[in-house]
């Protein structure tokens, strides 16, 4: 059976060339990077030539990034950095509803230790408006945490223009680029944020290992404590495989970009217009300020996991954004976020593109997906309510 | 995460659809929850002689309508009030944990069709 993986968004496959370069690591630098003779000094280069390589990815300086087990652990050490170290100047936090859960959460916890938090809302698109966030800024406020691009829907923020009003206002900017780092162009000057957090297995690298920028200057506390390793502020000893393979996928990322997004940009309109050819199937999310590899619709009367799992008997990899698949009674809080009711956000469909992805996969998703939801809506009671209702004539 | 059961009767669901002239007709859920069941039944001389049902929902929703009717095809009445949700889930081989309560409505939706079933007659 034909196999197309199209959640590239959840993670991808790891590079053929990155794990070159991480079997090369175990197999002939084991060494601790700390140590002073030349196993550790190899070791040491390995460990900086990927910092560089990860740093070009964004347009930092080498000496701003800090190696992490992952966006998670990026997030959580900015926002509890931040928060721990600027405590004397204030104690409010500004973020948003469409924020992965690493920055949601992590800010709720905050509130527990008594930092006011505000979570500015979206507009359909899912996208943070301006004047809300000048309305937010108070005296107290100390850090402004928006992601680049929404995981789930795709939607790009205004960041620029964000941390401008942010920076004005004195206040320290970050944002969760797990999805934008190594996807579209990222310049941490361009951008003129302080934080900035990125992953290596959402770029085809491992699993495990992320990192966050520091800009130069930013006052922050470590959230543990140890050895002198990344600038003391992630004491312990490098994950040094799963470095270099992060090393190893941004550099492939900053030459590919270019051509990469391009192509992915073609086949994500593709798949758009396709899903919204079918009747009753809506885009979420910006149509054209998103990101190049995310499509998210909603599919009016049926449920997101059976979707899924017909789509997996056809070979088909999505995911969904429906209450069965995110563990919890709630759909999505991103899809409500943006103000879509909960029965057509159960009926959410991601799909995510990746390298591996050609056209002759978006025409085989393209050939199986209506027959699929044409079988799920005949099964469906709020499907022939809904032609009832159309054969209802109107008074 | 579902037993080849489950995936048979959600790949292959039995007496999809609905019954023309019913003798009852039970619905349970919400599209708010994720999960809506509607099951109909035909009765004659209190033995249910047909049942069809239509759902939105989650692989185990489709699943548990699914072998719902199968399990109650033929019997009579007061046999099938004793049909249980968790009945359903043992014929299924079983069902995730978090599918136990949310998406395991099938004889819920049964038993409301019978009372449906049980009100007309008695309108009669």
């Amino acid at each position: 059976m034909r196999r197309v993986y199209l959640d590239h968004g959840a993670t991808t496959p790891v590079h053929p060339e990155v794990i070159e370069a991480m079997v090369a690591c175990m197999r002939d630098h084991f060494g601790n990077p700390s140590s002073v003779h030349s196993f550790g000094r190899e070791a040491k280069k390995l460990l900086e030539d990927a910092r560089s390589n990860v740093a070009k990815l964004i347009g930092a300086r080498p000496e701003e990034i800090i190696f992490t087990s992952g966006g998670t652990e990026a997030d959580n050490l900015a926002i509890f950095g931040v928060a721990r170290a600027m405590r004397k100047k204030g104690n409010h936090i500004i973020t948003s509803a469409v924020e992965h859960h690493a920055v949601l959460d992590a800010c709720l916890a905050l509130k527990k230790e008594g930092f006011e938090i505000t979570v500015l809302p979206v507009d359909e698109y899912g996208m943070v408006k301006i004047e809300d966030l000048k309305a937010a800024l108070r005296p107290e406020t100390i850090l402004v945490t928006i992601m680049h691009a929404n995981n789930e829907v795709g939607t790009i923020q205004p960041i620029k223009e964000i941390t401008r009003i942010v920076k004005e206002h004195g206040a320290i900017m970050h944002t969760d680029a797990v999805q934008t780092a190594g996807k579209i162009p990222v310049d941490v000057n361009e951008l003129g944020v302080d934080l900035l957090s990125a992953s290596s297995h959402k770029i085809y690298g491992p699993k495990g290992v992320g990192c966050l920028y520091i800009r130069k200057g930013t006052k922050m506390f470590p959230l543990t404590h140890g050895g002198g390793q990344e600038r003391k502020r992630r004491p312990g000893t490098e994950n040094l495989p799963g470095i270099v393979g992060f090393g190893k996928a941004a550099e492939i990322m900053t030459r590919d970009l270019p051509e990469e997004t391009s192509r992915m940009t073609k086949l994500r309109n593709r798949l758009i217009e396709g899903f919204t050819a079918i009747p009753e199937v809506k885009l979420n999310g910006h149509p054209t300020d998103r990101l190049p590899i995310n499509v998210n619709v909603s599919i009016r009367y049926i449920e997101g996991e059976s979707l899924l799992l017909m789509l997996d008997m056809k070979g088909i990899a999505g995911s969904s954004g429906s209450a069965c698949t995110s563990g919890s009674l709630d759909p999505s809080h991103v899809l409500l976020a943006m103000g879509i009711p909960h029965e057509i956000a159960h009926g959410s469909l991601r799909l995510t593109l990746g390298r591996d992805n050609s056209e002759a996969d978006i025409d085989y998703v393209l050939q199986v997906v209506p027959e699929i939801i044409e079988r799920l809506r005949a099964m469906s009671p709020l499907y022939d309510r809904k032609e009832a209702q159309a054969c209802t004539p109107i008074k | 995460m579902y037993t080849d059961k489950v995936m048979d009767h959600f790949m292959n669901p039995r007496n999809v659809g609905e019954i023309e002239k019913p003798s009852g007709v039970g619905e349970v859920g919400n599209p708010t929850c994720g999960d809506i069941m509607r099951i109909y039944i035909d009765v004659e001389d209190d033995i249910i002689k047909d049942v069809k049902f239509k759902t939105f929902g989650c692989g185990a929703a489709i699943a548990t309508s699914s072998i719902c009717t199968e399990l109650v095809i033929g019997k009579s009445i007061d046999e099938a009030l004793k049909l249980t949700n968790e009945a359903v889930a043992e014929a299924l081989d079983g069902l995730p944990p978090q599918k136990m309560h949310c998406s395991n409505l099938a004889a819920d939706a049964l038993h409301k069709a019978i009372a449906d079933y049980k009100a007309k007659q008695e309108a009669k």
